[in-house]
């Protein structure tokens, strides 16, 4: 590991790799924590919450251009305090990252950004809504916005119009995320229509197709001892969505949300989502599950969930797999797929 | 059989003690002055590198206000969020230490690496913690230690640092990443008040300390080629006084090979041991003079150098290699030589004079081929590598040369003499020549290498001695806290003292060179002890009437101005009225007349004063000043003080240059002594005739230490031209390349005579107990030689 991505580790409050992935189960001592039965105030829940640990706004997207070649892509603002405050200038103990990718079926681009906050080189303001790091923003409100990043090789400048309501996991909102009481508060927006352009080494491609839009923030997501998750965002077919996440720890613990075409929810509790590894890929010297065996019972899903290319690995300071997928079996699709944790 | 072998071949050694002797010093003390000159030459670069690395000075383009203004965090928030990938850094001094400001999120990987090592020191970053060498004194922080930090300087996040230097939202550079983003808004429209400079390669302290570096590189080289001449006499000595064992141990059946690998295995134990000591000696040199140098470069400079020296491995691996290859130099002719021996021709110890007068004519070639590329090199070569390689060609050809200069001369004299005597006295000294030839040319080198140096050293103590004089006329200078404090000191002044003159500067763009340019006062105290390079009558009349401007050598000489043209200041235009010298200051300079300066820049004011009175009168001016307008003295500066504190610092580096010299002529005096013991013995057969015709031994004794003298004296008439081209090469040429200007030569011929003087004293003593030696021979000895006659 680079000395810098070292350095990040430490100013990002995150003591130790032991306590959980990227320091996400680090105890949240001083800064507030998530309770059951949240009531959101909207738009102000759209912007930060200073007094909690950690909260990012999480957007991926599959696309097609017109010859029906697929791509990926991502735009993601973290927010990590050191105290839970909002602060000022220098001293503010706000640290903002973003991430941006782009996939396609041969490459995978990425790229990241740092800033402090309290000097207005990164966050978030509620209403008109805006969402930056440097020059990429999200702005414009959660119905209808423009998105936009670039790194040195590629770049994307893209319209997102809301087309279904927002959805919240868990316990309206309240996820948990263990056996015990890590949980974090948790909505999203999986209905985007989302149009635009995809700068890359090769030119300029025209692309189009549906984005998600996760909302996340807690103190303490992650209990001690879980080391990594794997995340499903799948878009079936069928106009139905499903998210579904498994912590790996001493015991693996599984959640799942089920979102009908309208919007409605249904929440699954713990061993109801089921994901099994079915083939790895080497992947930056580690060996990453690219293909999975996912089921709902409930629902009647039993999937084939595959990367649309395995080597959407994110080198950035705190290093994971994420990448579009295609779902194939007793439903087909499109989705996400994120894993976090492996060494 | 091997071991028996060894026995006989080591027996040699046993037998003259006084040989081993000369070996084992001559490779130590030639390794030591090497590596001693290298452990001061590393440590310093090392202090340097650490420096730049702190700042990844000169890595990363920068971008900085036109104006020289701080840049304001507003202006850096909106480049980031127009796509330039850009990383604010703040710098001042606090104390005697450089305080970096940098923001640890954007800096570019490399900006600062050492602060990003220890994990304990980055976790306190944000609080009121620096990280910095060990030593580090800085009050109200912690100070978290950090070995890779460079010496007096210490890294601070950049809201720390701004509240350290009480500089809260200033920026004073952003560095520029190296990889930008596919889209970015042009500079010119995002801030178009800024102005990107584009990285150099090689750091600025770097460039200005490499003057210093090379000259003492020089010193290095040169101690070690005289080292090396005597290694190779005391080889080459060995081996023609072992040829009979050799022989010998051949007759019996030792196959050459053998032989040959079995002296080889004894010189490389020798020259390691030689080079163990070497390293050693080498380290204690170079930590004795090391603070004086640390102190120079500070002082000269500003560069911070640690002052105490880290054992690095690479010297002792420099070190060793240096021993070994040069004793395989030195060794590979005598050893080829004696793989090319017939089996029963090794017997006699041929005249060193047969074969030095067969290799004199390829010598001469050689120096012939040196001095001329030499002479080419001066001609055309401008950069650093061309002035080192004239050094080298200069030097080695000229040594070369010295032994044949020598001969023609000793042919004309000897064809001159009259009496017999005499005639015996030239011939017998030009016998001599070969067997001194190499202690000769290493007295030769290190004669020439004292002139070249101290002259450089004392020319330029005087220059800059003059150029104090012209800057710090004034007695006494006084800094301003605050605009109210400032009128105050220049209203008491006034009242009190003879003349105030503000100092006010601004920088700015000149011809596009980063420049400072100063508004000055119409006063006698400039007309009078200004001195320029070039100038038109009356420089100073021409500034004060609006239309002149004097520029310093740098922007000159990087802007290509001279004494007339016209240049832009801010838009007004000038007239270029004179060039003055402005040594140790990396960047341009301007002077325009005071009320110039106040239309140019309205809003600047003169934050410091000098002021003209008495000399005697300075202290309780000071101590009035403090009563009744409450200026601290810690706001004053005495130009005596900066005077003794720059004359100081010369006399260390006089310390430096005084230990080399002594150093350097120690070594040569060894070379000639060394030289003579061995052909002492060998000369017995000369001069049992002489003898036997009726010279005393008290006066073949005296002949002895005459002839050496005169050698050495001979040595010392060709040492002296070929020591000014030195420092011509090291003034004229090394200096211009590595510095930006020219510095003006000096000549001491009193120093010379006296270092001629230390010359011929380290001859004399070094021919003392030859020539002793030689009176004192026993007539059995003399009488021996004729036994065999028939």
């Amino acid at each position: 590991m680079n000395v810098r991505a070292i350095f990040l580790l430490l100013w990002l409050p995150v003591a130790a790799w032991s306590q959980g992935f990227a320091g996400l189960g680090q105890s949240a001592e001083g800064f507030t924590r998530p309770m059951p039965n949240p009531t959101f105030t909207f738009p102000q829940d759209h912007g930060p919450h200073p007094d909690y640990r950690i909260e990012w706004w999480y957007i991926t997207a599959n696309l097609r251009d017109e010859n029906g070649v697929d791509y990926g892509l991502q735009w993601t603002l973290f927010r990590s305090a050191f105290a839970p405050e909002a602060g000022t200038g220098w001293t503010s103990p706000q640290v903002w990252m973003g991430h941006a990718a782009v996939t396609t079926p041969q490459a995978h681009f990425v790229t990241e950004r740092l800033a402090r906050g309290g000097i207005g080189q990164a966050g978030v303001i509620a209403a008109p809504f805006e969402a930056w790091i440097d020059e990429w923003r999200f702005a414009g409100s959660l119905d209808q916005a423009t998105l936009s990043a670039a790194g040195p090789e590629f770049g994307y400048d893209m319209t997102l119009t809301a087309a279904g309501p927002l959805v919240f996991h868990g316990d309206r909102g309240y996820s948990v995320k263990s056996a015990g009481d890590q949980a974090s508060y948790y909505y999203s927006q999986p209905f985007y229509d989302i149009a635009g352009t995809l700068h890359l080494p090769q030119g300029d491609v025209a692309v189009s197709g549906e984005a998600w839009l996760d909302r996340e923030w807690s103190s303490q997501p992650l209990a001690e001892d879980q080391s990594g998750w794997d995340w499903f965002s799948l878009s079936f077919d069928d106009g139905a969505k499903m998210m579904g996440f498994r912590l790996r720890g001493n015991e693996t613990y599984t959640a799942a949300t089920w979102i009908a075409a309208d919007g409605t929810t249904m929440a699954l509790p713990h061993g109801a989502f089921q994901a099994e590894p079915l083939e790895t890929a080497s992947v930056n010297q580690r060996d990453i599950p690219t293909t999975w065996a996912v089921r709902l019972p409930e629902k009647g899903v039993d999937v084939t969930v595959q990367a649309v290319n395995p080597n959407a690995w994110m080198a950035t300071s705190v290093p994971y797999w994420e990448g579009p997928v295609r779902i194939t079996g007793s439903h087909t699709g499109r989705g996400y797929l994120e894993m976090t944790g492996y060494e | 059989m091997i071991g028996v072998t060894f026995t006989a071949l080591i027996w040699h050694w046993r037998r003259n003690p006084l040989q081993l002797f000369t070996l084992l010093a001559g490779l130590a003390l030639a390794t030591a002055l090497w590596s001693g000159v290298q452990a001061i030459n590393a440590e310093a670069r090392a202090s340097y590198d650490a420096a730049a690395a702190t700042l990844g000075e000169g890595r990363f383009d920068r971008l900085n206000r036109r104006d020289g203004q701080p840049i304001s965090e507003a202006t850096y928030v909106q480049l980031r969020r127009a796509g330039w990938l850009v990383s604010p850094v703040i710098e001042g001094r606090i104390d005697s230490v450089r305080l970096v400001g940098v923001e640890l999120l954007t800096a570019p990987g490399g900006l600062a690496p050492a602060a990003f090592g220890d994990a304990a020191a980055i976790a306190g970053l944000g609080g009121d913690q620096v990280i910095a060498a060990e030593g580090t004194k800085l009050a109200g922080v912690r100070v978290v230690i950090d070995p890779d930090i460079a010496p007096q300087t210490a890294i601070a996040d950049i809201g720390t640092a701004q509240k350290l230097l009480n500089r809260a939202g200033e920026i004073d550079t952003l560095v520029v990443a190296p990889q930008q983003p596919l889209i970015q808004a042009a500079l010119a429209d995002v801030a178009p008040e800024l102005t990107r400079q584009i990285a150099q390669s090689g750091s600025d302290i770097g460039r200005l300390t490499d003057s210093f570096h090379l000259n003492l590189t020089a010193f290095g080289l040169l101690s070690f080629a005289v080292g090396i001449f005597i290694v190779h006499g005391a080889i080459g000595l060995a081996f023609e006084q072992r040829r009979g064992t050799v022989r010998t141990l051949r007759a019996l059946g030792v196959p050459l090979r053998p032989l040959i690998l079995l002296m080889v295995a004894e010189l490389l134990s020798l020259a390691f041991l030689a080079g163990l000591i070497g390293v050693g000696l080498g380290y204690v040199i170079a930590g004795l003079l090391l603070p004086d140098v640390a102190a120079t470069l500070r002082g000269l400079y500003g560069a911070d150098v640690a002052g105490t020296l880290q054992l690095r491995p690479i010297w002792w691996a420099s070190g060793m290699a240096i021993a070994l290859g040069g004793t395989a130099i030195a060794a590979s002719g005598a050893l080829w030589k004696l793989s090319r021996l017939p089996l029963l021709a090794g017997g006699n110890p041929r005249a060193l004079a047969v074969a030095a007068g067969r290799g004199a004519k390829v010598q001469g070639f050689a120096a012939v081929v040196l001095l001329t590329a030499a002479a080419i090199l001066a001609l055309f070569g401008n950069s650093i590598l061309a002035g080192f390689a004239l050094l080298a060609a200069l030097l080695i050809g000229a040594a070369l040369a010295l032994p044949l200069i020598l001969s023609r001369v000793l042919d004309w004299a000897s064809v001159r003499a009259t009496g017999v005597v005499t005639q015996w006295f030239w011939a017998d000294t030009r016998q001599q020549l070969p067997g001194l030839s190499l202690a000769l040319m290493a007295l030769l080198l290190a004669m020439a290498a004292n002139i070249g140096v101290s002259t450089m050293v004392s020319s330029f103590r005087l220059t800059f001695v003059a150029f104090l004089d012209q800057r710090l006329s004034s007695e006494l200078y006084v800094n301003a806290e605050t605009p109210a404090q400032a009128i105050a000191i220049e209203a008491y002044g006034k009242a009190n003292a003879d003349a105030v003159l503000p100092v006010q500067s601004e920088k700015v763009m000149i011809s596009g060179q980063p420049a400072e340019v100063f508004g000055g006062r119409d006063h006698s105290t400039y007309r009078e002890n200004w001195r320029f390079l070039q100038a038109q009558a009356m420089p100073w009349d021409a500034v004060h009437t609006g239309q002149g401007i004097l520029i310093n050598e740098q922007l000159a000489r990087r802007a290509n101005l001279a004494i007339g043209e016209t240049i832009a200041v801010t838009g007004q235009v000038y007239t270029v009225a004179g060039v003055y010298g402005d040594y140790g200051n990396p960047i341009g300079q301007a002077v325009i007349d005071e009320g110039q300066f106040a239309k140019l820049f309205p809003d600047v004011r003169p934050v410091r004063f000098g002021i003209r009175m008495d000399r005697d009168k300075v202290a309780a001016f000071v101590a009035a000043m403090a009563r009744d307008i409450d200026v601290p003295a810690a706001n004053t500066i005495h130009q005596a003080g900066i005077k003794a504190f720059s004359l100081g610092v010369f006399e260390r580096t006089f310390t430096v240059t005084t230990a080399l010299n002594i150093l350097t002529l120690a070594v040569a005096g060894f070379a000639i002594l060394m030289s003579l013991l061995t052909l002492t013995a060998m000369r017995v057969p000369q001069l049992a005739p002489a003898w036997a015709m009726g010279m005393t031994r008290r006066n073949l004794g005296a002949s002895e230490l005459v002839r050496t003298l005169l050698l050495a004296s001979m040595t010392a008439v060709v040492a002296l031209p070929l020591g000014l081209a030195l420092a011509w090469v090291l003034l004229a040429v090394v200096n211009v390349a590595a510095f930006g200007w020219q510095l003006p030569m000096y000549l001491f011929p009193a120093d010379y005579a006296r270092l001629g003087g230390l010359a011929l004293l380290a001859a004399t003593i070094a021919a003392l107990w030859p020539a002793l030696r030689l009176a004192r021979t026993p007539p059995s000895d003399l009488l021996k030689v004729f036994s065999n006659e028939r």
